[in-house]
């Protein structure tokens, strides 16, 4: 066996690898999740971003569009300790300054990971 | 997420084994639920459960709604593979198209002049005999069984471990007198008509291909269509 196939899978394993890798070092870490879309988007429902405190950010919920507004959302979680449900849509202001061009709407659940 | 139920998910990637995240998206309180266990803070309703198992069945993480309230299921679930027995040339164009439709995708052929990483740039290959290849390998069903070689002493070892393997799906290259003497052959090594049933051969659908990228679309169509054909359909 030599290496393995580049092939898309339903997991983002490297995402949550990274988020037990932080809260191994004893950093403090917020997971978001797609968990709704509607229309076209970038990211399907199930990927992942994991951010620390130290805004070190590994995946991605979007193209790249919504990002800094659920890191934002993902300090304050992190803090309180309360989850929070994001929704993004193409009335969006954020969204439509930084180009969110595909049209959809998508909502990310944002929590913190436990220590 | 607590600790322990990132802990689950991480160790289910690792096994290989599907395991669900449960989110009642309102409070945050979640469950992971495993084939044989199912552990965390959140209770799961029987309405919730059947809709955990209906993700499970498809594969795919979805949002849901149970007795008012939103739950999110994270279905978190090995990709399905595709062992292709030859590497030959239909298994160029066979493997970067079953890899763009989700498999996870394993070259077996023991001959070194044909599984190069030159001919299959990034792909999975063993040059083990097909036979321990696919023993190895412990072909589930979630697996497709792919020979291509046209050389019966690579072609039956492997045909014979899919046989005894759950393996969704098993298709063999060939023409059609190919295939009876193919038949013949495993018969005398003890496998039966019902055996036979679950071998697609000759291979693929009947689209007319002639191109090996023709081939290959004929096989990953056959195989899509037994993947998403009821179990009760293909009996009748």
């Amino acid at each position: 066996m030599s290496t393995e196939t580049a092939t898309p899978t339903i997991s983002d394993d490297a995402v949550l690898r990274q988020a037990a890798a932080w809260r191994d070092e004893g950093r403090k870490v917020a997971i978001a999740t797609v968990v709704n879309t509607w229309g076209s988007s970038p990211r399907p429902v199930g990927s992942q971003l994991v951010v620390n405190e130290k805004s070190q950010i590994v995946g991605s919920v979007s193209g790249g569009c919504i990002e800094g507004a659920v890191v934002e959302e993902a300090f304050k979680v992190m803090k309180t300790g309360e989850p929070s449900l994001l929704e993004f849509g193409v009335s969006d202001e954020l969204a439509w300054e930084v180009g969110l061009a595909c049209g959809g709407t998508v909502e990310v659940f944002v929590e913190r990971l436990e220590p | 997420m607590k600790s322990a139920h990132l802990d689950a998910l991480l160790e289910a990637q690792k096994t290989k084994q599907p395991i669900v995240l449960v989110t009642h998206i309102k409070s945050g309180a979640q469950a992971v639920v495993t084939d044989n266990a199912t552990a965390g803070a959140l209770k799961l309703t029987p309405a919730l459960r059947s809709m955990i198992d209906k993700a499970r069945a498809q594969d795919r993480s979805m949002t849901v709604e149970a007795e008012g309230e939103r739950y999110f299921l994270q279905v978190q679930i090995p990709p399905r593979r595709l062992i292709v027995v030859g590497a030959v040339h239909i298994a160029q164009s066979l493997v970067p198209m079953a890899a763009i439709a989700g498999y996870a995708v394993i070259v077996v052929d023991p001959r070194g002049a044909f599984a190069t990483d030159a001919r299959f740039p990034g792909v999975t290959l063993s040059t083990d005999w097909p036979d321990d290849a696919l023993n190895a390998l412990d072909p589930d069903r979630r697996t497709a069984v792919v020979t291509l070689t046209h050389d019966p002493k690579l072609d039956d070892p492997a045909l014979s471990v899919a046989l005894r393997s759950d393996a969704f799906y098993i298709g063999a290259l060939g023409s059609k007198r190919t295939h009876a003497r193919r038949l013949d052959r495993l018969r005398e090594a003890g496998f039966t008509d019902k055996d036979f049933a679950r071998i697609h051969g000759p291979i693929g659908l009947n689209i007319g291909a002639v191109s090996p990228a023709e081939i290959s679309l004929s096989i990953l169509g056959q195989i899509t269509q037994v993947l998403h054909t009821p179990a009760a359909e293909k009996a009748a």
